[in-house]
């Protein structure tokens, strides 16, 4: 038998070809995050260049027209409705992950964790609507003007809580059967189980699912901008109408110029600072979950 | 005893609640945005800033953007995951580092996207306010989920099938084509399915990207506005918009479910394992 | 003996089933030629040395059995000799390996070619999630044939060589990995032949198998000695004393891999120089 005399190339020349392109575009896919930083600091220059940071924290107010570039409100804003939605979604999602696992039939888990990421795929916009057309009248009636500080915690809330439960799902699926079976052979009750031995267990990947959620937060911006009111001052109360920073650059990109313009995206540096530090620890404990 | 008694009373209540609270968004999506979505609604062009007519050049727009997202961050992400899977050393230096940037890329929050895709392909590639603007920028926001999905369908593949390909004395490349991406093929579909979805939902990256412009697209150098977009300029900008905000809000979260049932479903036809006959 | 001739399926295997090619050239097993001379082979995973200082000579046409117990680098040494170690991480060589005067480890080799000459077959069956059909033909058309007419000839050629001609003409069409154990192994071992290789590499061919399955192949095997060399990884020695002509011990010393002992079979088994050899085959030890 003779196989045809067809153009052979060894192993390497085909495969060294292919990889070389391949090369190619993972290099252009892992570019992109470096263009980010690049344009971002680029754009942000002119106004860095010659007004100093403290000045962000400093000045009177937010004018960025008249060169005030006071972003404390807005900082605090953001700081306020990230914190009260991880204090809230975190117990829910919790008790929503311990539910699929350890206390609904397998019918409804399958239900539930169906019903959760369904949620996760609700787009922000469509929760911002539904803040804004269902929950902001509600929450006006307490106390006018509906659209608040409280408004936005309870539709961030909303937004990250499918995050949460599947992260911390995905947590206590980790956790080896032998501890379960350990603390059932003691004659310890569903709860102390799970208070004393699962969650523990699993405390390290919760926590870092909570800090990526955390960060996640901290980034969202079309829910939060049409619940929240959008008046650029620190807030005093929970029915304060505030901006957050991520809300200030959706609103003011449109018209800004210049200076403006530049500083808008100093304060979109300075978000991506914040959530990229959170990622970092969050990935720092995940490591930890791997190393035991 | 009382706390165990307690802690799957509140347990459950939760549970309730969180599935209240879903059907209570549903219902008031549904129930809203039945009054108005017809055949019509969806073959229109909108009249009166939005709040009559139909949506028919926003569905167009926002089928060319996700098109367009979708074309230049699928061949990228699935070249990115072949190097990632078949052609670098676990360890190797420049394999971190594209996983490594990959991890961050996916943590950016969608407004820095917007500002980016203002910055590099509005202004520094000159491609303005544009269809083109948005569906890239968006490109880049889906690559980190195509890449990851992509990867795990392909380490799913198992080695034997490299070494025996390999004892055989066939290329790696050949042994992609025809062994390995075959395997990995409903991995990479629910992937491409979740690239979509995330795609479909976005807004903050589209406001300055590809515009507010509510005509039928001429080309994709056109402005156009996306559904959520469109979404977004009748709750917030149009008195009077709430009623078309919730048809288009239904027909988004329609599409949207269907678009993640697919990947669910394919997700869990390829991790049932698979005999092909090819 | 009999019992051997059924496969799982309990149906006898075609009489007579040789349609295997004919002898290769060179002189019959009595009287060997080396065809693969193994000198000094050492073998690293990153630090951890796995084989060390091994030396061997692979006669043509002949069965070697390498044998002792797991973790001596037995199936390491296979991979050498047709470079899958290329594809192990870690993994560092040295010493010499030669096949019909071409260096192996020469890396201007073109490693397809290589392995086209020599086969190897796995202990797990890899059928690939194909047809029993595209299973044999994807290789034949990676090394150059076009020709449908020229494949099927070959697909049908290799598949009555192995004896599965019978079993599986009616579904060729059919995945390849709905066929029982036996069969899947079988497949791979036609696969390899396809490629007219000189040398066969298996390691542990049968250990995965049902004994029923596991006797066919064995049968097999001998079959094919004599038109094929031979080197198969065992942990049978009954099997190993059956089947082979030639038989290298190996066994751990000093934290590596090391041939302890190598010659023909009979020599091996029944008057061994080396003590540990002799405890080995003996069933002392390993």
């Amino acid at each position: 038998m003779t196989l045809s005399r067809h153009n052979i190339l060894s192993l390497s020349h085909t495969d060294e070809i292919l990889a070389a392109l391949l090369r190619l575009c993972a290099l252009l896919s892992a570019a992109i995050v470096i263009l980010i930083l690049l344009f971002l600091s680029s754009e942000s220059w002119p106004v860095l260049q010659h007004v100093p940071l403290t000045r962000f924290l400093s000045d009177a107010s937010w004018h960025p027209t008249q060169g005030l570039y006071n972003i404390a409100p807005m900082l605090s804003a953001t700081l306020l409705s990230t914190l009260g939605a991880i204090l809230l979604a975190t117990p829910l999602g919790i008790a929503s992950a311990l539910f699929s696992h350890y206390y609904a039939p397998p019918a409804l888990a399958t239900w539930h964790r169906r019903i959760i990421a369904l949620l996760a795929g609700i787009p922000s916009v469509v929760y911002g609507f539904w803040g804004l057309t269902t929950l902001a009248p509600l929450v006006g009636r307490l106390h006018p003007p509906g659209v608040s500080l409280l408004t936005g915690i309870l539709v961030l809330t909303l937004m990250i809580l499918p995050t949460v439960a599947l992260t911390v799902d995905a947590a206590l699926a980790g956790v080896p059967n032998v501890y379960l079976r350990g603390a059932v052979a003691l004659g310890m009750s569903r709860w102390t189980m799970i208070s004393g031995v699962v969650l523990p267990a699993a405390r390290s990947g919760i926590t870092s699912g909570i800090m990526l959620t955390t960060g996640r937060a901290l980034g969202e911006t079309m829910a939060i901008l049409m619940v929240a009111g959008n008046v650029v001052q620190h807030p005093h109360s929970l029915f304060d109408s505030v901006r957050t920073l991520t809300a200030n650059i959706a609103l003011e990109m449109a018209y800004a110029m210049g200076d403006h313009r530049a500083a808008l995206f100093a304060t979109g540096l300075a978000l991506l600072a914040m959530v990229l530090l959170l990622v970092s620890i969050a990935e720092f404990f995940r490591r930890d979950l791997v190393h035991g | 005893m009382a706390k165990n008694f307690l802690a799957t009373a509140m347990i459950w209540l939760v549970a309730l609640l969180i599935s209240s609270v879903f059907l209570y968004l549903l219902s008031d999506m549904l129930i809203h945005g039945m009054a108005r979505l017809s055949l019509a609604y969806l073959v229109d062009a909108p009249l009166d800033a939005g709040r009559s007519g139909g949506i028919a050049p926003i569905i167009v727009a926002t089928a060319i953007i996700v098109l367009i997202a979708i074309t230049a961050a699928a061949p990228l992400g699935l070249a990115t995951a072949v190097l990632l899977t078949e052609f670098t050393r676990q360890k190797s230096g420049f394999g971190r580092f594209v996983e490594h940037s990959l991890d961050v890329l996916a943590s950016v929050p969608s407004i820095i996207f917007g500002l980016f895709g203002n910055a590099f392909f509005c202004l520094y590639l000159g491609l303005g306010f544009s269809l083109l603007s948005g569906g890239l920028t968006l490109a880049c926001m889906a690559l980190p989920i195509l890449i990851r999905t992509a990867v795990e369908g392909l380490r799913s593949a198992p080695d034997d099938y490299r070494l025996a390909a390999a004892a055989l004395g066939m290329t790696r490349s050949a042994a992609l084509l025809h062994l390995l991406l075959p395997a990995a093929a409903p991995a990479l579909a629910a992937g491409l399915m979740l690239g979509i979805g995330r795609a479909g939902a976005e807004t903050a990256a589209l406001i300055f990207t590809s515009g507010y412009v509510d005509r039928m697209p001429a080309s994709w150098f056109d402005s156009g506005r996306a559904l959520s977009v469109h979404i977004y300029d009748l709750a917030m900008n149009v008195p009077g918009g709430d009623a078309s905000a919730h048809a288009a809000a239904l027909v988004l979260i329609l599409l949207l479910f269907a678009i993640n049932s697919l990947a669910m479903g394919l997700t869990r036809h390829w991790q049932r394992g698979r005999i092909h006959s090819i | 003996m009999k019992a051997l001739m059924q496969d799982s399926d309990n149906n006898s295997l075609p009489q007579p089933s040789y349609t295997l090619g004919p002898l290769q050239s060179g002189p019959p097993c009595c009287d060997p030629r080396p065809l693969i001379r193994v000198t000094d082979l050492s073998l690293h995973y990153g630090a951890k040395a796995e084989l060390e200082n091994v030396s061997l000579d692979i006669y043509q046409g002949c069965i070697t059995a390498l044998i002792g117990p797991s973790g001596c680098g037995k199936t390491s040494f296979l991979s050498a000799l047709n470079r899958l170690t290329d594809m192990l991480p870690g993994c560092r060589i040295s010493g010499r390996i030669r096949f019909n005067d071409t260096d192996v480890r020469n890396p201007h080799l073109d490693v397809r070619l290589l392995r086209r000459d020599i086969g190897m077959i796995f202990q797990k069956p890899v059928p690939f999630p194909l047809s029993v059909r595209r299973n044999i033909e994807l290789p034949l058309r990676e090394h150059g044939m076009r020709r449908q007419a020229e494949i099927d000839a070959v697909v049908k050629q290799v598949l009555q060589d192995v004896g599965l001609w019978e079993e599986v003409k009616e579904r060729l069409d059919s995945p390849a990995q709905a066929l029982s154990g036996g069969q899947q192994q079988r497949l791979c071992i036609a696969r390899a032949l396809a490629l007219k290789p000189k040398v066969l590499l298996m390691d542990e061919p049968c250990s995965a198998l049902d004994p029923i399955a596991s006797g066919v192949v064995e049968d097999l095997i001998v079959r094919l000695q004599e038109r094929y060399t031979i080197v198969i990884v065992t942990h049978n020695l009954a099997q190993a004393r059956r089947i082979a002509n030639y038989a290298g011990f190996f066994w751990v010393r000093e934290r590596a891999g090391r041939l302890i002992e190598f010659g023909r079979c009979q020599q091996i088994f029944q008057s061994p120089a080396h003590s540990l050899t002799a405890s080995y085959v003996n069933g002392d030890r390993g």
